[in-house]
């Protein structure tokens, strides 16, 4: 359970205008602007949900993660995980959860991953018995049983990631949280990830926080969403809700030839070459079945194409409703 | 304490990885420490005391505080390079091991090519032991051993305060080692050559002669007082008020994040 209330985190920022004479100024005087990086965050998270945390760059996702991990102390509000304070029960607390940051490693460059693997075990204090256990069923799951022998420097960039999962799921946290896990990786390493994560999240009841750009990673991933900007939370939600809200319309994509297209209520053309043509449908108007009916009566459909707004176009558009 | 030494494991099998560069930067701190080494040597074929320190017992002095710095750097070389774990971003991977902070950054960095200043230390030490005139009873070598021991965690004192204030500069550090490289050239002769002031900055400010000066009067016979061999003692406790900086250096770190 994760419950952040009222969560405000305010940074110092130095500036400074560019030139030498400046520089040299800011030796002496500085100036600094404020930045509200986290003004009245507050959210529930169940146990074993899994959570979809976007926003634009610069929204404070990674300081809300820092929060939650205990790394970052914030100004005012309360944030309590599983009945802990994550910055003032730092040991115990960071016992119970795991982190993946895709753009840093945690495992020991220069030697074999299975070494660094051994080490983080006898960090967390991990027995023996747990240990094989939890490490036999991550290397299936991840397929790392080739690699795990190489150093991780050595490693390609999607089978390092499979590493750091695996290294920050050993001592079995209840929570984990993930910064950007497939940035950078190729698509099968991609949908290996997420595929994995879904599964942790399931057979462990492992409660999941991720933080993407990726809107592909939020549709494998995760049941709900939380959208942050500029420091405020905007939106929380499950996310077929959102989807509902944001597909009430579709597009028809068609190859076609003889006559013109209907028209009809409900049906725009956005392009049309006399061959090729895009159709908006507004779905509060005419369903797709009457639509495409209505087009075949009129023309020779070639190929056809049905496709609903996707996530990342529900994304970039409730970024621009918020202006953020 | 095990996990202190698997960690160690660790880093040594790192270094390891890359023998030749590893080999070479033991050679080189290896010459750097023997050219140290000859600017006293030809001083004192000229001179043949300075203030009245023979050759061998300067000799002692400059290679026990070579030791001490060897061996700190060698092993609390994390808090030396500790910039550089907060602008890689790996302190918060500390923190969110369920470890002591003071004690992951310990391990984070090990710098085993020191040992070729070690070598060096002991290299003096051997030629300089049996002619600098000291009968070596039991007690003779312990203070020896203290005067080590203490400038060990003197120098890991000044290290962590280094360390310490990174927290608040990135910028600007290099005055940190006046104290820590400065330390050990000056360290090469007994302090009380440099003047009354030098020798009351290094007792009182930083407690250098506390391990070097103090105890070393003691050990080649001009003092008779035994309470001297315990100074070094009295010197380490430095380290406390260094890593209670160090803390309040990490409080800060934890809020403002950056």
């Amino acid at each position: 359970m994760i419950e952040l209330n009222g969560v405000c985190k305010t940074f110092k920022v130095a500036k400074r205008n560019a030139g030498f004479r400046e520089a040299a100024k800011s030796l002496f005087k500085r100036e600094y602007t404020l930045i509200n990086a986290l003004s009245d965050v507050s959210f529930k998270i169940g146990d074993g949900e899994t959570v979809g945390y976007i926003g634009p760059n610069g929204a404070g996702k990674s300081s809300t993660i820092k929060v939650m991990c205990g790394v970052l102390v914030p100004d005012s509000g309360e944030c309590v995980i599983d009945g802990l304070v994550p910055w003032r029960k730092r040991k115990e607390h960071v016992r119970r959860i795991g982190a993946v940051f895709g753009q840093r490693s945690q495992l020991w460059w220069d030697v074999p991953v299975i070494d660094s693997l051994e080490l983080i075990r006898d960090i967390y204090s991990v027995g023996e018995a747990e240990y094989k256990r939890t490490l036999s069923e991550l290397v299936e799951l991840l397929d790392i049983k080739d690699i795990i022998k190489t150093p991780a420097r050595q490693l390609s960039l999607g089978q390092r990631m499979r590493c750091e999962i695996a290294a920050s799921l050993i001592h079995s946290p209840k929570t984990l949280f993930l910064d950007e896990p497939t940035i950078g990786l190729d698509a099968v390493s991609k949908l290996a990830v997420r595929k994995f994560i879904k599964s942790i999240n399931k057979s462990r009841g492992t409660t999941v926080i991720l933080t993407t750009h990726d809107m592909q990673d939020i549709e494998a991933i995760t049941d709900r969403i939380i959208l942050i900007g500029r420091g405020r939370i905007l939106l929380d939600g499950p996310l077929y809700e959102l989807k509902g809200k944001g597909s009430e319309g579709k597009t028809i994509v068609i190859e076609y030839s003889g006559g013109g297209l209907p028209e009809i209520e409900g049906l725009t053309a956005v392009e049309d070459s006399g061959s090729h043509a895009k159709i908006a449908v507004d779905t509060a108007l005419i369903s797709v079945s009457e639509a495409i009916a209505a087009i075949s009566s009129s023309v020779e459909i070639i190929d056809l194409s049905v496709s609903g707004q996707t996530v990342e176009e529900l994304v970039a558009s409730l970024y621009r409703e918020f202006r953020i | 304490m095990r996990l202190y030494f698997k960690y160690l494991r660790m880093l040594v099998r790192s270094q390891l990885e890359y023998r030749e560069s590893f080999i070479m930067t033991l050679l080189g701190q290896f010459l750097v420490s023997f050219s140290a080494f000859l600017g006293i040597y030809f001083i004192l074929m000229r001179f043949h005391t300075v203030r009245d320190y023979t050759f061998p017992e300067i000799l002692i002095c400059f290679s026990s505080v070579l030791a001490s710095f060897s061996l700190a750097e060698c092993f609390a070389r994390g808090f030396d390079a500790f910039p550089r774990l907060i602008k890689s971003g790996s302190l918060d991977r500390i923190l969110l091991r369920p470890r002591g902070v003071a004690f992951q950054v310990l391990t984070s960095n090990l710098e085993l090519s020191r040992a070729g200043r070690l070598l060096q230390a002991i290299f003096m030490l051997i030629y300089a032991v049996p002619r600098c005139g000291v009968v070596w009873t039991a007690d003779k070598i312990a203070t020896l051993a203290v005067m080590i021991a203490g400038g060990v965690l003197v120098f890991t004192a000044l290290f962590i305060l280094y360390a310490g204030f990174s927290f608040f500069t990135i910028e600007g550090l290099e005055f940190m080692n006046l104290f820590t490289d400065g330390v050990r050239e000056f360290g090469q002769y007994p302090l009380s050559i440099y003047g009354e002031g030098v020798l009351k900055l290094f007792t009182y400010v930083i407690p250098v002669a506390l391990f070097q000066y103090y105890p070393f009067l003691y050990l080649v016979g001009r003092s008779d007082d035994k309470r001297l061999a315990l100074l070094p003692i009295l010197g380490a406790v430095f380290i406390l008020p260094c890593s209670l900086f160090f803390r309040l250096g990490l409080r800060r770190y934890k809020s403002t994040g950056s």
